[in-house]
């Protein structure tokens, strides 16, 4: 199966039908309650970053909401997940506990990586997220890999591997794709075109700037989507995670939007006014927020009660972090190596080879 | 004179040598309209344009190779790699293409190429940003390295990278941008190849590089005024090629050594300094060669982890003191604590 891209253009989302049933309103509903849960919590972790709880680098899933709302809802608890360093949304939206993704900011032992990862490195089995990479790329083998040992155990799983679009660049983005397509491969690529690396944007970095287009290369089957349209990008998932759960691979682009700089120390001074006002303007979670009340889903006060209820699991979040201990510094040497090995190094900086021969009385020198 | 940071060092540097030679051109990823990660390149592109300010795709094996290739037909590229952790990426076409083409085609063409990346670590950065792999290229013959601990260093050996016919990797750090120092206006251009004594003294000598050399003078400060010892302190600057006249000559003064390094310690630059001083000083020696260097592990984000994983000016002064106990002179010069 081979089906020619699609290319709406990046800000047309697809006709949409009318909701009256309220099964597609609890759909949505549901969809705003976790995008907000997602907004909340980054603006806590912008928060707890300024008060130096969170230390290293720390990048935030704002604007990019309904993206990740849409995305996961493709996937079975079974798939797996990889994703790059801006992935704490991904990982509470995977169902992981939003006080063990906040402590893991926190560097403590309760966190999803004990402490050991930090913001670039949420990691889960029991959710299947497998990481959270700070090497931009890193992931998209390791990604393939996964859905190589899928088909070669028969299992009906298929592997999600999200990126940026600067990354659309590195050599294994090429490398792996031609892997998967070759290896009919369970996995969907999916590509969060935020039209911007740190501050090069998509037109500076890539050649070919619709990047699902990349997909032809390898006779992979690729489309466009509005990220900013949670159902959209749902529907479009859906198909592609069809793809790959009948063994071919799929190549998704998502529109999306970085509402701040690249990461929350930067001011993103790149960006003019202007620009900065259109994102606001397209912001996705206001926007849900609005269509919701409009189209009588949801009351003010409804709205109203959803964020209070998020912002109780966002603070609970955070006093958890903060309760949650560090981990204890005896543990440093506990995880270099999976399994026991002959004359492993377990040394602190300071420690000698060797302990100190015994010294004559008084040295002779 | 002026005094002026690390930073500010490197970015006159590149302006003057683009100023000095058309050849000269910048690539990297972010380092035109963002400015630079570090803000090295701050106000370049505005200055020099496009062509000469070049930012490239999040791509380091391409755009890395694609230096060589113009390093090849003459041009003097200086690349920026964001920091030594992506390097990796790019290793294949360092070690087997820039390290290789001159040796390998018999000498014919040479490869005038420099790679500026920092090194770093304890900002919390997690196990893959906060790596010191500068052994990765200084094991590697063709290649040099150089690794400047001032601003004066960094401008003088940035300028003789640029002006060397060969692939220069240029060592720089995150926790020294920021630091300054006097430049003289008329620095001429260093020598690849030569560490410098930063400190002359007779009781020990404390090796470093980099950001380690500052650690290793400000460690002989403080036991010079706690405790009146003397401490000579080596810069080794370069680290291919490595300049063991230097650090055989201190040890024969000061008969004793302590290695300061911020990678690990198996197979590490300190075992290659410390084979060399026993290789060339083993009568001088009067204690073994001690090593100071990051516990072997891949580097935690937790705070307190990280923190017991580096070395620390503590750990430092212990090696110091147990090095000293070791001879016997510590005992005799000022007792025992
Ligand atoms: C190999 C590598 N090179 C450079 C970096 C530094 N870096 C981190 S994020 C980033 C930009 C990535 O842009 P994109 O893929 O669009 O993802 P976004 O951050 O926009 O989500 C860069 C250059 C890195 N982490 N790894
Ligand atoms: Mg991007």
């Amino acid at each position: 199966m081979s089906a020619k891209p699609t290319a709406p253009s990046p800000r047309t989302a697809r006709p949409r039908t009318a909701k009256s049933g309220s099964a597609d309103n609890d759909r949505l509903v549901g969809f705003y309650r976790r995008m907000l849960l997602i907004r909340r919590f980054e603006e806590r972790t912008a928060r707890a970053y300024t008060q130096a709880h969170i230390g290293g680098y720390c990048h935030l899933n704002l604007g990019e909401e309904a993206a990740i709302v849409g995305l996961l809802s493709s996937l079975e608890p079974t798939d797996y997940l990889f994703t790059n360093y801006r992935e704490h949304g991904y990982a509470i939206d995977r169902g992981i506990d939003p006080n063990r993704v906040m402590a893991e900011l926190y560097g403590r032992s309760d966190g999803v990586s004990k402490g050991w990862g930090g913001s670039m490195h949420m990691f889960d089995t029991a959710h299947r997220l497998l990481g959270g990479y700070g090497i931009v790329g890193g992931q998209v083998p390791v990604a393939t890999g996964a859905a190589l040992a899928i088909e070669y155990r028969g299992g009906r799983e298929i592997v999600m591997c999200t990126m940026g679009d600067g990354t659309t660049n590195i050599g294994a983005f090429h490398e792996s794709l031609n892997l998967a397509a070759l290896g009919h491969l369970p996995i969907v690529y999916v590509v969060i075109n935020n039209r911007l690396g740190m501050g090069t944007t998509v037109e500076m970095s890539s050649a070919e700037p619709e990047l699902f287009r990349r997909g032809s290369a390898y006779r992979m089957a690729a489309a466009r989507v509005d990220g900013l349209d949670p159902e959209a990008v749902a529907a479009a998932a859906a198909i592609a995670a069809a793809s790959a759960r009948d063994g071919e691979p799929y190549l998704l682009e998502v529109v999306s939007e970085r509402l701040r700089g690249h990461s929350v120390v930067d001011p993103a001074k790149y960006r003019s006014e202007a620009e900065v006002a259109e994102l606001r303007a397209h912001d996705p979670v206001p926007a849900l927020a609005e269509r919701l009340m409009r189209e009588g889903a949801l009351t003010p006060e409804q709205l109203e009660q959803i964020d209070r209820e998020v912002l109780a699991i966002v603070e609970e979040a955070a006093a958890f972090a903060d309760a949650s201990p560090s981990p204890d510094v005896a543990t440093l040497f506990d995880y270099t190596y999976a399994s026991p090995v002959a004359n492993a190094e377990g040394r602190l900086p300071g420690d000698p080879l060797f302990p100190a021969a015994p010294r004559p009385e008084d040295g002779d020198r | 004179m002026a005094v002026m940071t690390y930073r500010q060092a490197l970015h006159d540097t590149l302006r003057d040598e683009m100023l000095r030679d058309e050849r000269v051109f910048l690539l990297g990823e972010e380092i035109g309209v963002f400015e630079g990660s570090y803000k090295i390149t701050a106000g370049l592109l505005e200055q020099f344009g496009p062509r000469r300010v070049r930012d490239t795709p999040i791509a380091e094996e391409g755009f890395t190779g694609a230096a060589i290739g113009a390093a090849m037909l003459g041009l003097r590229p200086v690349v920026e790699i964001m920091t030594i952790n992506f390097s990796l990426l790019a290793l294949d076409q360092i070690v087997n293409h820039a390290a290789k083409i001159y040796g390998m085609f018999g000498g014919q063409v040479s490869v005038p190429l420099v790679i500026r990346t920092p090194g770093g670590g304890g900002q919390q950065l997690g196990a893959t940003h906060s790596q010191n792999v500068e052994l990765y290229y200084a094991f590697v013959p063709g290649l040099k390295v150089v690794a400047p601990s001032t601003p004066a260093d960094a401008r003088s050996l940035l300028q003789a990278a640029i002006r060397d016919d060969d692939p220069v990797l240029f060592l720089e750090n995150l926790a020294l941008y920021n630091t300054k120092g006097e430049v003289p206006d008329d620095l001429a251009p260093g020598e690849i190849g030569r560490a410098r004594i930063t400190r002359s003294g007779h009781d020990l000598t404390l090796i470093g590089y980099s950001r380690t050399a500052h650690v290793a003078a400000q460690v002989a400060e403080q036991l010079a005024s706690s405790e009146g010892l003397n401490i000579e302190v080596v810069d080794l600057r370069s680290l291919r090629p490595l300049d063991r006249t230097t650090l055989i000559e201190s040890v024969r003064r000061t008969h004793a050594a302590v290695v300061l390094e911020d990678d690990w310690l198996t197979y590490g630059i300190g075992a290659e300094v410390a084979a060399t001083i026993s290789d060339g000083a083993f009568d001088d020696l009067d204690a073994p060669v001690r090593r100071v260097a990051m516990a072997e592990v891949p580097l935690p984000y937790a705070k307190g982890l990280e923190t017991a994983a580096l070395p620390s000016v503590d750990d430092v002064i212990t090696a110091v003191y147990q090095t000293l106990d070791a001879v016997g002179r510590r005992h005799l010069k000022v007792g025992h604590d």
